[in-house]
């Protein structure tokens, strides 16, 4: 580390909120060498994303920096904004996590990478056209000359993902912090981008600052790491140690927090709870007066599946595989077609009225837990809602008892029942959606992808409640992810879906273990690159 | 919330904090936000009691005083008796020897060559200025007397109106007036916008167009025809402008609960009530309505000044309050018309109009800061 092309020490970040203060970064020293990748590794705010922030002069208004950053020989704290622009942009780029946000919808792409060129680099119109084809083109968009004047809507997530790496990339600068590039994108995107980004970095020589959560990304990417807890470096290392040997209990905690565990089959003998056949879900779109005739997509096509008692089935498939609207299908809340079975009763064809009497054995648990829950009502009329319309002749007494109970159940304390969900944390808010589920004692709960917005760690103890609820209410579970490792350990049987059809289907570990179809295979290579390997088989215990 | 047991002990319920509480505090922060609350808050207790407090009533018409101008000194002024007392009692054929007025009590020396007459006193009585008349000395010969009269004082601390009523009672009742038809008829839009709304942006589809259609067509409809028709049909009244006004308002309430409402549905909290099997008034009620009275909250604060705008602007045509009652706008129009010989007929009511907006706008500025979201 003779050369730190960028060197932040001893950086503080406070935010002036009207609870007073918050103390966001607390003293973090740091150095990235000439051509290396850092990886800032934390939960969230942990503050790894603000201290790069900080750097680039991108805090939030009510935010103050103090300490250094200087890149080569250039102080960055408190530069003028005049001075940092002409760094910033040009000599360290950036590039952020969501792909849909970042580009502006209402310029082409190719007017939006040229900018910075033009900026910073006084190219001329025609010139700077050439060198974003040229961009496009290095980053691996196809057609570069026609995708030049593509609008953002036009192009796919990870296509956009890689038109914000071509737009950082645009002046060759020596620094790129990517934060949480991938975190938005599928599994195989991911794997893509992630290539790109390795090759890139060989080809031009620059230095990445990746700040992550993910430490299989890390493990593949990274040369060293910097591991960040409530805005402070815990420990720093390469990746190798780290990883073999890590000394914090933090990062011990970290590493350790891949789902883990098995879920063994039910017995044969098991009665079938739900059952959905040919299921069908179409969508119409555009069409109308003028437009002429309307196009339909089928997002499921066709899809049979069968629960039986105390089964887990794992739907996994990338977005737009239709796996969240088979989940709703099944609970006809959507229009879909085909023969669905709960217990005896054929429900094809009931409507909103009929479908009451079985909602409160078919529930439903959402992926954003920030927003399944009416920011407007306390946790605890959250919890009992259910009971206003299955059980109305509950006192309200009996309904805050009930709501009581059901916390505790989630592990909850039940005297936070009377405050309102923005004073929860993610992980908590999910506790809060589960308990809101099971308060109805339901027969089968459709899980839409309850994990994929925490961190790992609470995903750990998300999963950890999710089967002990099964094993104490004999719970059946339809668990959608994309997420492979959480699937793994809540699942005994695995649907895996692409376009709308099953592509493959099987106990879980004839899926992981021998993936006959393609993309499935594709899936389990990207995902679990790193986890199918033998040195990792601690983490799968 | 109360805790009753009856199996299990129940742990009793710590306090949160709701986003309305969140918002009041950052409100709170607003200086300019709270500075308008409390001009607001003075300006609604003063129009509530204030006719009641003040000496004159709103249609009370003092013949003697004219337009006097606005002034801290009572009326009549000291040089002002003299010549109302010789006016007074010109018809009474005396000749007056002396006049000095003291302690709002005027002493009159007269001479005359008849008797006098001791009833003299009650021409000096028809005059609005004088009361108590009363014959202190008559001379033995009936040829002289002492005449005493308290002078009435009056505070027209605003000054008197073309006919001669307290500005400052009438611009009392007046914002009296505005405010409740500004705070009617935004009531009035609230409760059918709202609901309205509401209800086509959840049902959609069909619903949705034809009660959005419906809306279209009201709002095609000219706002000061549609005024004149209701007048023509129900005659001028006070409970129809604010109906009027509130039944135009709605419209534009009822399209942003509409858009509000179409971005709530598709929210997971909605879907999660859904799938609980909750009927579609309960999740109006709970779900989608409470969600959407941020921006209808901000939307109210600057609705009511434009409707006391609008309700101006109708009294200004004649088509708004009718007289002794009377409304800032109708107040304004008049002072409008005296500009040139009565500055304080237009100067006060304008103030009082400027500042109940401007307070009621500062404050709509301050709701929106503290109820957006990004600012979380």
């Amino acid at each position: 580390m003779t050369d730190p092309v960028l060197s932040v020490s001893g950086l503080d970040v406070r935010f002036a909120t009207p609870d007073g203060d918050v103390h966001a970064v607390k003293g973090v020293s740091l150095q990235v060498a000439r051509g290396e990748t850092v990886a800032i590794v934390g939960e969230s705010g942990s503050g790894k994303s603000q201290t790069m922030m900080a750097v680039m002069g991108l805090l939030a208004s009510n935010g103050r920096v103090a300490g250094s950053a200087r890149y080569r020989d250039q102080e960055l704290v408190g530069l003028p904004l005049k001075r940092l622009n002409t760094i910033r942009g040009s000599r360290i780029t950036m590039i952020f996590q969501e792909p849909m946000t970042s580009l502006d919808p209402l310029y082409r792409v190719g007017r939006q990478i040229a900018e910075p060129l033009i900026h910073h680099r006084g190219l001329g119109r025609r010139q700077a056209r050439a060198r974003v084809v040229e961009l496009l083109r290095l980053v691996g968009i196809p057609e570069p000359e026609r995708r030049v004047d593509s609008y953002p809507h036009e192009l796919s997530g990870g296509q956009r993902q890689r038109v914000m790496i071509a737009m950082a990339l645009a002046c060759e600068p020596d620094v790129l912090i990517a934060d949480e590039p991938t975190t938005a994108l599928d599994v195989t995107i991911q794997a893509q981008i992630l290539d790109l980004l390795a090759d890139l970095k060989a080809r031009l020589g620059m230095a990445i600052v990746f700040i992550t959560h993910d430490l299989g990304i890390v493990r593949r990417f990274a040369d060293r790491v910097y591991v960040m807890k409530s805005g402070e470096v815990v420990e720093e290392g390469p990746v190798g140690r780290l990883f073999a040997a890590p000394a914090h209990a933090y990062t011990r905690m970290l590493l350790a927090a891949e789902p883990t565990g098995r879920k063994e089959p039910p017995p044969d003998t098991a009665p079938v709870l739900l059952e959905g056949r040919n299921v069908k879900v179409g969508f119409r779109l555009g069409g109308g007066f003028l437009a002429g005739p309307p196009i339909e997509i089928n997002a499921v096509d066709g899809v049979t599946v069968r629960l039986v008692r105390g089964q887990t089935i794992g739907i996994v498939g990338e977005s737009g595989s239709g796996k969240s609207t088979l989940g709703r299908a099944l609970l006809r809340l959507n229009h879909g077609t085909g023969q669905i079975r709960f217990e005896h009763h054929d429900i094809s064809r009931a409507d909103r009225r009929e479908m009451r009497r079985y909602r409160r054995e078919l529930q439903l648990v959402f992926q954003d837990p920030f927003g399944s829950l009416s920011p407007r009502l306390t946790v605890g009329q959250i919890i009992t809602e259910g009971l206003l319309v299955h059980e109305p002749r509950l006192t309200r007494a009996d309904r805050d008892r009930r709501a009581v109970e059901a916390m505790r159940e989630v592990g909850l304390d039940p005297a936070t029942r009377n405050r309102y969900p923005h004073e929860f944390s993610g992980g908590q808010r999910q506790r809060i959606a589960i308990a809101r589920a099971i308060i109805l004692k339901p027969k089968v709960v459709v899980l839409d992808e309850p994990t994929s917005a925490l961190d790992r760690s609470v995903q750990k103890q998300i999963v950890d409640l999710l089967r002990d609820l099964q094993a104490r209410h004999g719970l059946s579970y339809l668990f959608i992810s994309h997420d492979l490792a959480v699937v793994r350990a809540l699942a005994d049987h695995i649907l895996v879906m692409k376009a709308g059809r099953v592509v493959e289907e099987g106990p879980t570990d004839a899926i992981f273990d021998a993936p006959r179809h393609p993309y499935t295979q594709a899936l389990m290579s990207a995902a679990l690159g790193h986890a199918t390997r033998p040195d990792t088989a601690h983490a799968a215990g | 919330m109360s805790v009753s047991d009856t199996t299990a002990p129940v742990p009793a319920a710590g306090e949160g904090r709701s986003l309305w509480q969140d918002a009041w505090r950052r409100l709170r922060r607003n200086k300019a936000a709270v500075l308008s609350a409390l001009v607001l808050a003075v300006v609604i207790l003063a129009a509530v009691f204030g006719p009641y407090v003040v000496p004159h009533a709103y249609d009370t018409v003092y013949s003697n005083y004219v337009r006097t101008p606005a002034s801290l000194e009572p009326y009549p002024r000291a040089d002002a008796i003299e010549p109302e007392i010789r006016a007074a009692l010109r018809r009474a054929r005396v000749d007056i020897a002396s006049i000095a007025v003291a302690d709002g009590v005027a002493t009159v020396e007269v001479t005359s060559e008849r008797e006098i007459d001791p009833r003299v006193t009650r021409y000096l009585e028809r005059s609005d200025l004088f009361t108590n008349g009363a014959v202190q000395r008559l001379s033995d010969d009936r040829r002289s007397a002492t005449l005493t009269a308290d002078v009435q004082q009056f505070h027209f601390y605003l000054g008197t109106d073309g006919n001669g009523r307290d500005m400052l009672a009438r611009i009392l009742v007046a914002t009296r007036v505005s405010l409740a038809i500004g705070i009617l008829a935004t009531a009035v839009a609230l409760v059918i916008g709202v609901t309205y709304g509401a209800v086509a942006g959840y049902f959609g589809g069909k619903v949705d167009d034809v009660m959005m259609r419906i809306v279209d067509v009201l709002y095609s409809l000219p706002f000061i025809f549609f005024v004149i028709m209701l007048v023509v049909f129900f005659g001028r009244n006070f409970v129809l402008m604010f109906i009027a006004v509130g039944a135009i308002e709605w419209l534009d309430m009822a399209r942003i609960v509409r858009g509000q409402t179409l971005a709530l549905k598709r929210r997971e909290f909605v879907q999660a009530a859904e799938a609980l099997g909750v009927e579609n008034a309960g999740i109006l009620k709970r779900h989608i309505i409470p969600n959407t009275l941020g921006p209808v909250v901000i939307y109210m604060t600057l609705m009511v000044p434009r409707v006391i705008i609008l309700e101006s602007f109708l009294s200004f045509l004649g088509l708004g309050v009718q007289e002794p009652l009377t409304s800032l706008g109708v107040l304004i129009a008049e002072g409008a018309r005296n500009i040139e010989g009565a500055t304080w007929l237009l100067v006060y009511p304008a103030i009082t109009l400027a500042l109940v907006l401007f307070a009621l706008n500062f404050l709509g500025d301050g709701l929106r800061d503290a109820l957006d979201p990004k600012d979380r």
